[in-house]
């Protein structure tokens, strides 16, 4: 594993930003040139299969120790040699998009979708970027920290709202 | 959605329209096991392209659990598939236990196994009934629920639940078995395998169960991993990819167990899978019983587990509280929980459950992350689905063995 990492980073000195060891190695990486990292480390290094592609939201959270708002998460699993591998790209707020790995990975596609559904970061490259767990028409990315858990009745969904009077009416 | 509606009222407005043909499948269709919705377009009977709609279970947990704690947060993942519970709770409560750093005993370590193999006989067997009941076998149903009714009884004595059971608990489980429990299973393990034949006796070489499975929805070893299949349906294309033995969690290290493989990687091999993991649980089952004889009156709680949270407002406050150390919130939270992040998967029945956990020291997750199979399995629909006919999208759906609530959390 070490080997990799080493070989990693100096293969790609301008993506890799960071190695944390924690529960899994962990790469920090920047959003320029992911792909490219990706693609070597399916293609060259076996890390065929990809567990999991999730967002993070950092607004305001105490032990943060850079500026950008949200992280895309991913875990990378080889096969052959059972290693697992968690990459990170933060995005910056204003900036809010990221390069998207489902020509890689055809698993991606709904995920990133999700992502784009409860945060907003949208996903370049995505054949079919749209909500895929929220209603079409819904207003605001539910997972957002300063998106509230209970909403008032005015901020309620249009389409609800609407039945309810198409109810009333007719009662 | 709009956009599909907008399809179909110009199809029924038209007098005479022209191929493509585009259909609604669900959401309430009985054979899609839930409000799973398919927008197929078609040939004649030949799907051309299939696009899943999901969404309809959407209960949010993600965004509940970083309002709740993290013993409350197990009991939403009751929820989530609930024909396995117990499994759920594994994975929610591995996670935690890594975040905090809390060592198992081992005897709980062997009645967690337990459940959760208990849970994959229950699943599978519910699955061989419904998917059977689906392609025209009536027979089988009703033995499966006859098995299953049996181990929903023994869950029932084992913590007072039969489907949202939330004995798993983080550190451990919530009490020992007693010895009825025991000699109930010793039966039950007894008996199980033979009626593992007697069904295999009425589906296996059935023509018609034959006809409808063999050589429907292929997937080869390279497209299963790239799409992300997990569980029976990755191991029918051939991949012994299982996390119990990739990654060993809980007492599956200590325990012989083989992990079966298909060659074809067809809806009648992940048929054949399923079934003889059914026998692999029984065995594990079997072991961890007579392991359960050596660690006789050991502990089944980490000592430093956190306390369960009774709320304030239910229960009025005793003249001495003696608060054990863990999560309180009494205007001021403990932070007994580290901050920084886990993440834990297990081998759930449908497939690689996984939970990604970030802690901020707080009580509460920061944000928690649940990668559901389900999820992924009903994104893979498309793929298989394509040039099969409508009849055979029936089968599909119950060889990926989907929960909607599974999938939409």
């Amino acid at each position: 594993m070490e080997e990799l990492l080493s070989e990693l980073k100096e293969k790609f000195p301008t993506v890799i930003i960071e190695i944390q060891e924690k529960d899994y190695f962990t790469l920090i990486c920047k959003r320029a040139g992911f792909l490219d990292l990706m693609k070597y480390l399916k293609d060259e290094k076996g890390f065929k299969y990809l567990i999991d592609l999730c967002g993070v939201d950092y607004l305001e959270y105490k032990y943060k120790n850079f500026k950008e708002r949200f992280e895309v998460v991913y875990h990378l699993y080889n096969l052959d040699n059972k290693t697992l591998l968690r990459l990170k790209v933060r995005i910056p707020e204003e900036d809010c998009w990221h390069f998207s790995v489902t020509p890689l990975f055809r698993t991606a596609n709904w995920f990133e979708r999700e992502v784009y559904d409860m945060f907003g970061i949208s996903f370049k490259g995505h054949p079919n970027l749209k909500r895929i767990l929220m209603p079409d028409d819904w207003e605001g990315h539910p997972l957002r920290k300063d998106y509230p858990v209970y909403l008032e009745e005015e901020q309620e969904w249009k389409t609800y709202k609407e039945l309810k009077e198409k109810i009333k009416e007719q009662s | 959605m709009t956009t599909y509606l907008e399809i179909n009222k110009k199809q029924v407005n038209e007098e005479k329209w022209e191929e493509p043909f585009y259909l609604n499948m669900g959401p309430q269709h009985p054979s899609t096991h839930g409000v799973l919705r398919l927008f197929l377009e078609l040939e004649g009977e030949t799907i051309v392209n299939c696009t899943p709609i999901i969404g309809y279970l959407h209960r949010g947990v993600e965004k509940l659990a970083e309002t709740l704690n993290y013993n409350q947060t197990i009991v939403l993942s009751d929820r989530l598939d609930y024909i396995a519970s117990a499994a759920n709770n594994t994975a929610f409560a591995l996670a935690f236990e890594k975040l905090m750093g809390l060592e198992v005993p081992r005897r709980a370590k062997l009645l967690r196994t337990i459940v959760c193999e208990m849970a994959r006989i229950c699943n599978h067997l519910l699955w061989l009934a419904t998917h059977a009941l689906d392609i025209g076998a009536m027979t089988v149903f009703l033995y499966c629920f006859r098995d299953r009714e049996w181990l929903l009884n023994i869950y029932e004595k084992i913590c007072g639940a039969r489907l949202t059971h939330t004995y798993v608990r983080i550190g451990g489980v919530r009490q020992d078995f007693t010895q009825e429990i025991i000699d109930e299973l010793y039966k039950f393990t007894e008996e199980f395998p033979p009626r593992i034949y007697d069904y295999e006796t009425l589906i296996d070489v059935n023509r018609i169960w034959l006809k409808r499975t063999k050589g429907i929805a292929v997937v080869s070893a390279e497209d299963a991993i790239n799409l992300g299949l997990t569980g029976p349906v990755l191991r029918g294309s051939g991949v012994p990819y299982d996390v119990r033995k990739f990654r060993p969690y809980d007492a599956y290290g200590e325990v012989d167990f083989i992990v079966p493989t298909g060659k074809n990687g067809d809806t009648y091999d992940r048929y054949r899978v399923r079934m003889e993991e059914l026998r692999q649980s029984n065995r594990i089952i079997r072991q961890c019983l007579d392991k359960l004889s050596e660690t006789e009156g050991e502990p089944v709680l980490a000592e430093n587990a956190p306390d369960l949270l009774i709320p304030e407002k239910v229960r009025k406050p005793e003249p001495k509280p003696v608060p054990k150390k863990g999560v309180i919130f009494k205007g001021e939270e403990v932070p007994v929980v580290p901050p920084g992040e886990a993440f834990a998967s297990i081998e759930s029945p449908k497939g690689e459950l996984a939970v990604y956990v970030v802690s901020d020291g707080s009580g509460k997750p920061w944000r928690l992350r649940v990668r559901t199979p389900s999820f992924v399995h009903i994104s893979a629909i498309p793929f298989m689905a394509k040039n099969h006919l409508i009849a055979d999208l029936i089968a599909i759906i119950g060889t990926l063995d989907i929960v909607l609530g599974d999938s939409d959390r």
